[in-house]
């Protein structure tokens, strides 16, 4: 029986062993890549190990590509959408969750609906909202848009998550005399710490790698976000593969520090709907 | 006076998050029906003709709509079915796993929050036509599958091979992690019974553990269909739609229509039959698993 246990559990791991080389194999080929000189890049046989390795494009990406300055506007736009969207999302989930009003039902509806509507099909629309309140080619553009396009989500997962929490301590502080607005900030906030975690990291996510709204609205390079620095280094005629890779390596990077640190709150977020719906 | 206070203080914390979704969603869902109903023009202080259905109209004779909209189906028939299959199969390998669940639910995810446009990027380069592309060379060389290099994103045939695996390659561990939440709150207890009574393998997946995944096999397959429906990035990056449109899917059409011939009131029109389609089509797919789930619980 404890032999059989140990062919069955070894079977299972070579299955997924095998499985995980091909998630992890194009990664291990784009640094690779990356580590590589021009004339390396498309020398036959390929190797996974380079032979002459180099950091050179890296230093490139770095210094001469202004890539700095496309990481600085990725995460001003990341952060600033990500504090509004937690802000404005655990205010309505607040008020959801715990109110009974008129059009309540209408505003929940109206949430739900547009966690599902196909992102991209609002999207000449919004260019003429963006065009009309003159945000084409802003920052402030990218982040109004981001900001809406991800706050439903984040709504439906806080209310969710408060509907869940019994409202003793909300109602015992009421009678003590504590305002709406003192609950929200005292215990509301404090007590969906793990929802906002999550929402945060999701949120984050989407507006990180966000780039068909980045590259509609905006014209001048020094608005640009990483994804479209990114695409934009592929050129017309000749790409020059190992800059490309070593762009989107360092690109990675923050994703790749806080999906390691927070994958449950990632999971967690990602699977909120799918299993209790 | 309080009692008052008490009754607006919901509207007030709404209001502000409201407002963002009033502004860049329900206005534009509203002024994309007007701007579909004219000839729209986007330098300011142009006339904008009145031209009534005439862009929705357009669409039934369009053939590059119909092809874009056929390549749409069969890209989403594609991933989403290969997505479902080999996350399915995955998240149970995992489940009966004792040691490194973590590890390989962390690696299968990876590809889930890496960025569409640098994994587009790498498949366009691992897809890459010359002897020593990577595909080639495993399939040439390493597999001895096929005999020469085959120039995968210019071939008609070929052209949607490096987008098709992309698209099932990014969303297995998305899958994968839903499964997996849903077989671990399948109750042990069924599984347990249900061997004394002396069932296999194959009997407790088909009876147990395959009933029990029906809804969510239903909410997974409705999100990765909506996702397939609007997958652009890959199009842009790795084929731009060709050759010859062969790649050219529903949002891609839709997108230039819009940004590269400035023709916004046809884009608009073709947005809202193509969000209608999917918004159906969605609805469909989960009465349908409604209907099988009813039978289930029987």
């Amino acid at each position: 029986m404890k032999r059989k246990r140990i062919i069955k559990q070894s079977i299972l791991t070579l299955l997924l062993l095998l499985g995980a080389a091909e998630m992890i194999l194009p990664f291990l080929y784009m640094i690779s890549t990356a580590l590589k000189g021009p004339v390396y890049v498309f020398e036959f046989p390929p190797k996974l190990i380079p032979s002459d390795p180099t950091l050179q494009n890296f230093r490139t990406a770095l210094t001469k590509n202004n890539f700095g300055h496309y990481f600085l506007n990725s995460l001003i736009i990341s952060v600033i959408t990500v504090v509004l969207i937690l802000l404005l999302g655990s205010m309505m989930a607040f008020s959801l969750a715990r109110f009974k009003f008129r059009g309540r039902n209408f505003i929940y509806g109206m949430v739900i609906f547009f966690m599902t509507m196909p992102s991209m099909s609002l999207i000449v629309p919004q260019f003429v909202m963006a065009d009309r309140l003159k945000l084409v080619d802003t920052l402030s553009g990218l982040i109004f848009m981001d900001v809406a396009m991800n706050l439903p989500f984040s709504v439906f997962l806080l209310q969710g998550f408060l509907a869940d929490i019994p409202r003793e301590i909300e109602e015992a502080a009421k009678i003590d005399g504590a305002s709406n607005t003192t609950v929200f900030l005292q215990i509301i906030l404090p007590i969906c710490k793990p929802a906002l975690a999550t929402s945060a990291i999701i949120s984050f996510l989407g507006v990180w790698d966000e780039y068909v709204w980045a590259t509609t609205i905006t014209n001048s390079p020094k608005n640009w976000t990483i994804p479209v620095a990114i695409a934009s280094f592929q050129g017309v005629h000749t790409t020059n593969w190992g800059l490309v890779f070593a762009a989107s390596l360092i690109a990675i990077i923050p994703v790749l520090i806080l999906f390691i640190s927070l994958q449950k709150y990632i999971i967690k977020g990602m699977t909120a709907g799918a299993v209790k719906g | 006076m309080k009692q008052l206070k008490e009754k607006k203080f919901p509207y007030l914390f709404i209001l502000p998050g409201f407002l963002f979704l009033f502004v860049w969603l329900i206005l534009p869902m509203l002024s994309a029906l007007n701007i579909s109903l004219r000839n729209w023009n986007i330098m300011p202080n142009m006339p904008k003709p009145w031209a009534g259905l005439t862009n929705y109209s357009q669409i039934l004779s369009d053939s590059l709509f119909w092809l874009s909209l056929k390549n749409t189906f069969v890209y989403a028939l594609v991933t989403v079915i290969g997505q479902m299959i080999l996350g399915l199969l995955v998240a149970l390998l995992i489940d009966n796993l004792i040691f490194g669940k973590v590890f390989f639910r962390a690696v299968y995810y990876l590809p889930v929050v890496t960025s569409w446009v640098v994994v587009s990027l790498l498949f366009k380069f691992l897809f890459n036509s010359s002897p020593s592309g990577f595909i080639n060379y495993l399939l040439c060389n390493v597999f001895h599958i096929i005999d020469q290099p085959v120039s995968w994103l210019t071939e008609a045939n070929t052209s949607f091979a490096a987008i098709d695996t992309l698209g099932i390659w990014k969303g297995i561990g998305f899958a994968m992690i839903i499964f997996l939440a849903a077989l671990q709150s399948i109750p042990q207890d069924l599984y347990e019974s249900a061997e004394i009574d002396g069932g296999g393998t194959i009997a407790l997946f088909r009876y147990i553990t395959l009933p029990a995944l029906v809804p969510t096999i239903a909410t997974v397959s409705v999100m990765l269909l909506i996702g397939a429906f609007q997958t652009y990035v890959p199009v842009a990056m790795i084929t731009k739609g060709g050759p010859l449109h062969r790649t050219e899917m529903v949002v891609s059409y839709i997108y230039n229509t819009a940004f590269t011939n400035l023709n916004f009131g046809y884009s608009s029109a073709l947005s809202y039959v193509f969000a209608l389609i999917v918004f159906g089509l969605s609805r469909l797919q989960l009465r349908a698993f409604g209907g099988q789930k009813g039978i289930a619980e029987k």
